[in-house]
């Protein structure tokens, strides 16, 4: 990667854990599109419990235990590094064979 | 969007399981095609962008908010495939990691924000950029266009699978076709802001990095004029 590649990278890295950790404690709590349609309709009651709903980051840190925006942002911080460590390595193990093209700096 | 467990019935929840694993592969065989190495960090930054926003519920109606999907913005971004493996991979980290999206339902959600959302998004793209002539300065609008079109798709996604397998039998599909599609239509102005503004600054400071701008400097599948 290239010096302004890397700067552009980080910038952008930056501007998505902001959004994660600070960003996420101003989302608004109210049901998403198909929850509302499934209060509405009357297939809300279907939903089970999740199967995971006790582990700690569970509704992004609902069982942290801390007060809810810290908790939100604490999710946040972690989803947004196993996302690009995930998606690194799930890309970086599929990636063109010999590197794809002759341009392969940023 | 997300489908909880419970919904849809085992059956079709299996199917879709089975037919999201099957999306998995196709991807990874496409995306080896065009995924250089200087395309693999902005995918995995996509990924993070796309975790990051779906966290941002915005208010839509009284009572009801909603959430971007990102099919469209990570597939312009990172093109159609690789896109169906940016949305997937988000959808697997939050119903493992986070308990949103149930784990049975995980194919359904796969089927709905990845296949329709970010492969089905894109091809709307490509046919709308087409019509909208092909320039660099029209990406983001075009975007922003399919971007909104992609959600009330996505929405009629989980209509077709609760009309196959739904739990309850008594309800009107019709009734939750609408409801949905109207819902999901208001979300989809939020999705089609979002991407336009996001689409806009990528374009502006990296146009060589955007797959589906005329100015992207890697390798395509398939030519956006064809």
């Amino acid at each position: 990667m290239t010096r302004r590649g890397l700067v552009w990278f980080v910038g952008a890295l930056l501007v998505t854990v902001l959004i994660a950790v600070v960003g996420s404690r101003y989302a608004s709590s109210e049901p998403d599109g198909l929850e509302y349609v499934a209060e509405r309709e009357g297939f809300a009651d279907q939903a089970q419990d999740h199967a995971l709903a006790q582990t700690p980051l569970a509704d992004y840190g609902d069982n942290l235990g801390t007060d809810r925006a810290l908790s939100t942002g604490i999710a946040g911080l972690i989803g947004v590094i196993v996302a690009i460590a995930l998606g690194f390595g799930l890309f970086w193990l599929i990636r063109a064979p010999g590197g794809g093209s002759p341009d392969s700096t940023p | 969007m997300h489908i909880p467990d419970g919904v849809i019935g085992p059956g079709v929840s299996a199917a879709a399981g089975a037919a999201a694993a099957g999306g998995f592969g196709v991807a990874v065989s496409r995306a080896r095609r065009y995924l250089t190495d200087r395309l693999v960090p902005m995918a995995a930054l996509v990924t993070a962008f796309v975790f990051a926003a779906q966290m941002i519920n915005f208010p839509v109606l009284p009572g009801m908010s909603g959430h971007l999907l990102g099919g469209v913005l990570a597939s312009v971004l990172v093109g159609p495939w690789v896109g169906f493996l940016v949305v997937s991979i988000v959808l697997i980290i939050q119903a493992l990691l986070f308990a949103d999206g149930g784990l049975t339902a995980l194919g359904l959600n796969i089927i709905n924000m990845a296949l329709i959302g970010a492969v089905g998004g894109y091809a709307v793209y490509r046919v709308a950029f087409r019509v909208a002539g092909l320039r660099v300065e029209r990406v983001a609008v075009t975007a922003a266009i399919a971007a909104f079109v992609s959600v009330p798709m996505a929405a009629m996604g989980f209509v077709v699978e609760f009309a196959l397998g739904g739990t309850i039998e008594s309800l009107s599909v019709g009734a939750i076709l609408i409801a949905m599609v109207t819902t999901h239509a208001l979300i989809g102005i939020g999705e089609g802001v979002i991407t336009f503004f996001v689409i806009g600054a990528v374009v502006k400071a990296r146009p060589d990095l955007v797959y589906g701008a005329p100015t992207f400097a890697g390798t395509r599948t398939e030519e956006l004029a064809s």
